[in-house]
């Protein structure tokens, strides 16, 4: 089990490694059309060929391995930093502020997270620049993935609430912001960053999800949602089999962090 | 829910009470979810840029007297609370609007629509349970750690493909596509089940009834499923949710003309009064889908 952790992170270090260094490893920027080229098969200088539009599909997914992979944990740290803000805060206070945000979770937890993401999405505008749409993808993820996380949250900080060593912290005459800085917030740490390392998976899953309905990340800028897109134009009879290689790679970074969080999660 | 009905018929009245009040709870729980959501789709919808814009805007060809009658006859004429009113009221009477993408009464997109999605996520739910319920029974059943291993890593490899692609590879293998749901939800219910069932195996009256020889099936059956039945049927409730939101990429690329389908076009076409029905009702249906399965499990151990 301790070396497929080992493995996993390795593979992740390296994924992360490669998609930060893209500006220097790619072999032509991700929106460089070689017009002469387009939908070429694998060669030397493209080595994963060229899409129909003749843009060299190696550096397309380098660049967008950096996008999903470094966007995707700066989305679970937001969820992560508002569900342990809103499930800090209702646990903490309990009474009426308590039950509303349990309402509100509850709330968020009935709604299929596709149909809450492209709802809210539906209402921002669509035809916005890549840029714009890479941050209303990432912090919509953000913003509406906190509610299981909060509920967990919740939960501990009532438990704490209750627990001797926060009586003892309040019979010694600790005030609030003293009793949530110095003996909640410490105490809350892994969880939090269990609910972080839980989110980036998902949130990468959603946004290649996001990105193969058109919701995602916009053209030119690619992510592997806006890749893995290319697959619809997959045929058996023309196979290219290299138009895996976003899912393949998609696969095996989701796997490594399975592995890593389980191997956590068994260790803990 | 057999202890259920039966509590509810008369017979003792503590447990008859306490389910009525259950009962009650869920249904109060219903009520305000759905107000909420409801407040929240309207607030979306009033909100949302582009609300109250009218495309004959863009038309050239009209004068600017006639543009400033288009943008007067489109102008938002209420304010959020009042917005609100306007669309439960409409919604009390049943009502549910007019697609402004496919100028059609949501209502009857609707009831044209949901036998296509019902038939998928009934389909796929089957699927996911037979499959995933029947491998975790038997990798908790079986002494040799092949089943457990093969369907764990199954499941592994299945958990970390996004519910698109699983879609797109079903459409390129020409396989059945209402079965792509089942393959989506499988993971999730071989892996929860897997560990309630091994949890419900390790207790004490099971190795007990094993010690005095009780067969395989019989302690199953009679001692393990029991043990892990009311949390199997929060599962379940939970897993209808999972089965709307993985029938929204399927029937998007499948070309299947269901519930999901709708959702995804008026999104594109962002017709939000269509989309945010769609969401109210899908919503209410995996809430009942929940309270169901929660009162199903009253009673038990």
């Amino acid at each position: 089990m301790k070396t497929m952790r080992a493995v996993a992170l390795v593979f992740l270090a390296a994924v992360l490694a490669a998609s930060i260094a893209a500006n220097w490893i790619a072999p032509a920027s991700y929106a460089r059309q070689f017009r002469d080229q387009p939908d070429a098969a694998p060669s030397a200088q493209h080595l994963l060929g060229t899409d129909d539009l003749g843009r060299d599909r190696f550096s397309r997914l380098l660049y967008g391995t950096r996008i999903s992979l470094l966007l995707a944990p700066a989305a679970a740290l937001m969820s992560t930093v508002l569900a342990g803000a809103i499930g800090g805060a209702a646990g903490f206070a309990g009474g009426w502020i308590e039950v509303c945000v349990t309402a509100a979770t509850d709330l968020f937890l009935s709604l299929p997270w596709l149909f809450l993401l492209i709802t809210v999405r539906a209402c921002l505008p669509l035809n916005v620049s890549p840029v714009v749409s890479v941050a209303i993808t990432f912090v919509l993820l953000g913003c509406l993935g906190w509610a299981a996380a909060a509920r967990v949250v919740c939960a501990d900080v009532r438990s704490f609430r209750n627990s001797d060593f926060v009586l003892l912290a309040r019979a010694s005459g600790a005030g609030g912001a003293r009793l949530l800085m110095r003996h909640l917030v410490p105490n809350l740490a892994p969880v939090l960053a269990a609910q972080f390392w839980i989110s980036i998976p998902v949130f990468i899953l959603t946004e290649a999800n996001l990105g193969i309905l058109g919701l995602g990340v916009a053209e030119p800028l690619p992510s592997w949602g806006s890749l893995l897109r290319e697959l619809e134009s997959f045929s058996a009879y023309s196979a290219q089999p290299w138009l895996f290689a976003p899912l393949l790679l998609l696969v095996l970074t989701v796997s490594s962090f399975q592995i890593v969080l389980h191997n956590e999660e068994v260790a803990g | 829910m057999a202890d259920l009905a039966l509590s509810l018929a008369g017979g003792e009245p503590r447990p008859a009470r306490a389910a009525v009040r259950k009962l009650a709870r869920h249904l109060a729980r219903i009520l305000v979810v759905v107000l909420l959501g409801g407040f929240l789709g309207a607030t979306l919808v009033r909100v949302a840029p582009g609300y109250g814009v009218d495309a004959r805007e863009l038309d050239s060809r009209l004068s600017a007297e006639s543009l400033r009658a288009v943008r007067r006859a489109a102008a938002p004429r209420e304010g959020l609370l009042p917005f609100y009113l306007h669309f439960c009221e409409r919604l009390l009477h049943g009502d549910l609007g007019e697609s402004r993408l496919l100028h059609m009464p949501v209502r009857q997109l609707v009831a044209e629509r949901f036998p296509e999605t019902a038939k998928s996520v009934g389909l796929g739910l089957a699927l996911a349970w037979t499959a995933g319920l029947g491998l975790a029974a038997a990798a908790v059943m079986t002494c040799a750690g092949g089943v457990d291993l093969l369907a764990g890593l199954l499941a592994s490899v299945l958990v970390c493909i996004p519910a698109a692609v699983l879609a797109l590879l079903f459409v390129i293998m020409q396989a059945p596509e209402r079965l792509a749901i089942g393959l989506i939800l499988f993971p999730k219910v071989f892996q929860y089940a897997r560990n309630l069932l091994a949890d419900a195996a390790a207790r004490p009256h099971v190795l007990a009834a094993r010690a005095r020889g009780a067969a395989g099936v019989r302690v199953f059956l009679r001692h393990i499923l029991p043990g892990a039945a009311p949390q199997l049927l929060a599962l379940g409730g939970v897993s209808v949710s999972m089965a709307f939101a993985a029938a929204i990429p399927v029937e998007a690329l499948c070309d299947l003309p269901g519930i999901g389908q709708l959702a995804w076009q008026a999104a594109m076409g962002r017709d939000l009064a269509l989309l945010v029905d769609l969401t109210m009702i899908v919503t209410l249906l995996t809430l009942l889908a929940n309270s169901a399965a929660d009162l199903a499990g009253l009673g038990r151990p």
